[in-house]
């Protein structure tokens, strides 16, 4: 069974696997339910100001979209950060760290873009002994309206301006939550690094209306006729959420920065992905709100398993994607593959043959007797047909050989080589 | 009433009241809106799809299960309708595991294949439920349609004529409309009168006017029906009835299976229908298997299906067979009857063993003797009262003649089902609508 200790930004914990900052962690009973269970650490749900507590709609704080089966695929919120009083929260806080020594438990802040603010909050919570902050410059609902969450992740500048308050006030490990709902996410992550934070975690949640109700017209979750935007989250939003860490992982100004990866993590595979990406851990939430604590075990059983099989520690699998994740630009572009149907899966669907005839290349054929073929002088090897097929690795992509001709260009297969020195690029003509 | 599953001869009442109630509801209970979205789920929406192919009326499965599963099961039984009007008895009683779910993918990947039948049942009972019949009448035309049988056939002919603007007459031997549907079928099949209420809303369109007691030869001739409208369709079904060519097949307590299953489904109070304690059934098809699971059903000690060939050439689906199996009926193969034994009343049935050879059927010497105070036969049904002058092939009409259309079980070509009948007789309509519009 791999070791699965980790260590990030001096945060230590017995697995890679944190609950978010989000209702789970919201108080001590869940947090402790969280750790029973074999959570690695919590990010404590986001503490305000002290003063009256937020208050939250007392209607639908959720929406939801489904997939076949009614399985969850993508949840939207509009609660606010926490409604506890601070004092209650900050009591429970040092009770669950005296009392899970070996968990991490870094707390989640949100307080009006002043540095009084920053450094009264700071210092309410010096003695509850937890083990960092995480700025939550990422909430695109309701606190966004007051100039909190993500309208400060949305302007670099403000960023690295609250992230310096905090580093000078706490000498806490900082952890910055940057938002998606920004055109360049490098851009909130090096000004949270100029910011001297140790850390940037990341996807908050992204601006969503989940649903409409087609009878009163109303934006779901309908709070008495009317709806709001929310912060989406859940399987669908891991895609966007990859990139951006990717982008942050990869990119010269921000290499080296370690990364909480956050969207849509539901599995241990979701979880060695976003590392692979350069993730030193991963924080969850819907998944725990779908299925409950319990799918951390899963989650560690996988990640074990994997990492047994793949004879590497947790710290090789960090990052190990990184290097593969490049430009459209240097794509190989004398890469050519074909796609095989193994006829002994096929179940004679006939999806493949739609999606190609109708919407790509005509490039499958069907017989009466609904045998379905590639025609390699058609297929430009898109995918489209492997990603409807209902029938898992029924049809693959099958590389050519260095050497052979694609019967579709009549070209041969030939040495790495792309856009940047190809023929059609004006750009390379305009050199010459 | 005293009597007991173990009480001799053939008399009524061999249950609690209770049991009667239970034992003939509904077979397949229907599927709730949740199973329903849960299996309409399972549809792939398969390009050209299997199941549409194997169906006989060629509905578009895909497209209706797709309406059921975003939220319309209306649209989802327009879709049913357009292509078999009797698309609720169908999802009842069609053999789905040897048409559309056979043909599904699923079948072929997991052995499971959609439940469309089912799901059939579903859109068909939502709209049925809210009053819906999505099909108007054209224009009238002035033509007039004379249909002979009120069964699938007639009545899916019907109801496509009058779609198209033609008065229709139906006529029908029988007191009600419906023909197997409502005579033929087992009534756990069909429970809460699902028969009728399908008639009533077929009719429902209008210009259908259902004429019963009325017989073809008996009260009118074929002649006069050419004589007084536009267009003849015959759907008379196979009204004869096959004989054992066995001795004592004349005895008290010897019946035919169809009679049997037409007077209970005809019989209010189930606990009045007298069956055997000792139950013989000779013949394999559905309606042996009806017979031999509603004797079961009516309190029966024993029941038993003997077919003289292999459990392979049943006509009865293998779904059928294992219903009657888990039903307590027991089916032997490979018999055939010699005599049927009794003094005065059936006591016995004689059966020697069969094989079947290259040469056909031989009977070997072996014999053995089931006890059985009622025998029912259902070794097939025979084209009857059929018109002369019509052409016939393999003992079936053969098609289409001056002015004569014809469809379902009397019909050559397709299998005897009631979905084969409903395409045969929405076809025919529209071959006489296309030859009433002179086109």
């Amino acid at each position: 069974m791999a070791n699965l200790s980790a260590d990030f930004i001096g945060i230590k914990s017995p697995n890679p696997f944190w609950l978010a900052s989000a209702p789970p962690t919201d108080k001590k009973y869940n947090v402790e339910r969280a750790f029973e269970a074999g959570w690695g650490g919590v990010v404590w749900k986001t503490l305000g100001s002290e003063g009256p507590p937020v208050v939250n709609v007392n209607g639908p704080r959720y929406g939801a979209i489904w997939g076949a089966d009614r399985r969850l695929l993508g949840l939207n919120n509009i609660e606010l950060i926490t409604d506890r009083p601070l004092a209650v929260n900050l009591q429970e806080i040092k009770e669950v760290k005296r009392k899970w020594r070996d968990r991490a438990l870094v707390i989640s802040l949100m307080v009006p873009c002043d540095e009084d603010s920053w450094k009264d909050i700071l210092h309410r919570i010096e003695d509850t002994e937890a083990d960092g902050v995480e700025l939550n410059f990422g909430c695109p609902h309701g606190m966004a309206e007051r100039g909190m969450g993500s309208a400060v992740g949305q302007v670099p500048e403000y960023i690295e301006m609250v992230t310096r308050w905090v580093k000078k006030h706490s000498r806490m490990p900082c952890i910055v939550k940057l938002t998606p709902n920004i055109s360049d996410i490098r851009k909130p992550a090096e000004a949270a690094k100029r910011g001297g934070a140790d850390a940037v975690s990341l996807i908050n949640t992204i601006n969503s209306i989940t649903s409409v109700n087609l009878d009163s017209f109303s934006p779901e979750p309908m709070i008495d006729g009317k709806g709001t935007h929310g912060g989406y989250c859940g399987p669908a939003v891991k895609p966007i959420a990859m990139n951006m860490v990717a982008e942050i992982a990869r990119s010269a100004e921000t290499r080296g920065l370690p990364i909480s990866g956050i969207g849509g993590i539901t599995t241990w595979r979701d979880a060695a992905e976003f590392m692979a990406l350069g993730a030193g851990n991963v924080q969850v939430c819907t998944a725990a709100m779908t299925y409950g604590f319990k799918i951390v075990q899963e989650m560690i059983s996988g990640l074990s398993q994997y990492l047994d099989e793949k004879e590497i520690g947790l710290s090789d699998l960090v990052g190990r994607a990184v290097p593969n994740v490049t430009d459209w630009q240097y794509l190989n572009l004398n890469y050519v593959a074909k796609a095989h149907i193994n006829q002994d899966d096929c179940i004679k669907c006939g999806r493949c043959y739609a999606a190609c005839e109708d919407t790509s290349h005509q490039a499958i054929s069907m017989s009466p007797e609904r045998v379905f073929e590639v025609m390699d002088d058609e297929c430009v090897a898109c995918n489209l047909c492997v990603n409807v097929c209902p029938v898992d690795n029924c049809i693959t992509m099958v590389p050519m050989a260095k050497g052979t001709v694609d019967p579709r260009t009549g070209a041969t297969v030939g040495d790495y080589a792309n856009w940047t020195t190809h023929p059609n690029n004006p750009s390379v003509q305009a050199a010459e | 009433m005293t009597n007991s599953p173990l009480t001799p001869g053939i008399v009524p009442g061999r249950l609690p009241a209770a049991a009667y109630a239970a034992n003939f509801a509904d077979h397949t209970p229907p599927l709730d809106g949740h199973e329903a979205r849960v299996a309409a789920d399972r549809c792939y929406f398969c390009h050209d799809a299997p199941c549409i192919t194997a169906c006989p009326t060629a509905i578009d499965i895909p497209l209706f299960i797709r309406q059921i599963a975003t939220g319309t099961p209306e649209a989802a039984a327009t879709t049913i309708w357009t292509q078999n009007i009797l698309g609720g008895m169908c999802a009842r009683v069609c053999p789905t595991e040897t048409l559309c779910e056979e043909a599904c993918v699923r079948e072929a990947a997991e052995g499971k294949p959609v439940e469309i039948g089912q799901l059939q049942r579903f859109a068909t009972d939502v709209a049925m439920a809210k009053g819906l019949h999505p099909f108007e009448r054209a224009a009238a035309t002035g033509k007039r349609v004379a249909v002979v049988g009120a069964g699938p056939a007639g009545l899916a002919c019907a109801h496509r004529l009058a779609m198209h603007g033609h008065d229709v007459v139906v006529l029908e031997r029988r007191a009600k409309a419906g023909g197997l549907n409502e005579y033929g079928i087992a009534s756990y099949k069909a429970a809460g009168g699902f028969a009728q209420k399908e008639v009533d809303w077929l009719l429902s369109i209008g210009g259908i006017e259902i004429r019963t007691g009325v017989e073809l030869g008996r009260d009118v001739t074929l002649d006069q029906l050419k004589a007084d409208y536009d267009a003849v369709f015959l759907g008379i079904g196979l009204a004869g009835v096959n004989a054992l060519r066995a001795a004592g097949e004349d005895l008290p307590g010897v019946r035919d299976a169809v009679d049997f299953i037409a007077e209970l489904r005809q019989t209010a109070d189930l606990s009045t229908l007298p069956v055997g304690r000792d139950v013989v059934v000779i013949g394999g098809g559905m309606t042996a298997v009806d017979a031999a699971v509603q004797s079961k059903l009516l309190g029966a000690e024993n029941v038993t299906i003997v077919y003289r060939r292999g459990r392979e050439k049943m006509s009865a689906s293998g779904h059928e067979q294992d219903h009657a199996v888990q039903s307590g009926v027991r089916i032997i193969h490979n018999a055939a009857p010699a005599k049927v034994i009794g003094d005065g009343h059936a006591t016995a049935v004689e059966f020697a063993y069969t094989q079947d050879g290259p040469n056909g059927l031989t009977l070997s010497s072996e014999t053995f003797t089931l006890k059985a105070d009622q025998v029912f036969k259902a070794i097939g049904q025979t084209l009857t009262g059929a018109p002369d002058g019509l052409a016939v092939s393999g003992g079936k009409l053969a098609g289409p003649s001056a002015k004569v259309w014809v469809g379902g079980d009397c019909a050559a070509g397709g299998e005897d089902l009631t979905v084969t009948a409903v395409a045969e007789g929405r076809d025919a309509a529209e071959a006489i609508h296309a030859a009433l519009s002179g086109r």
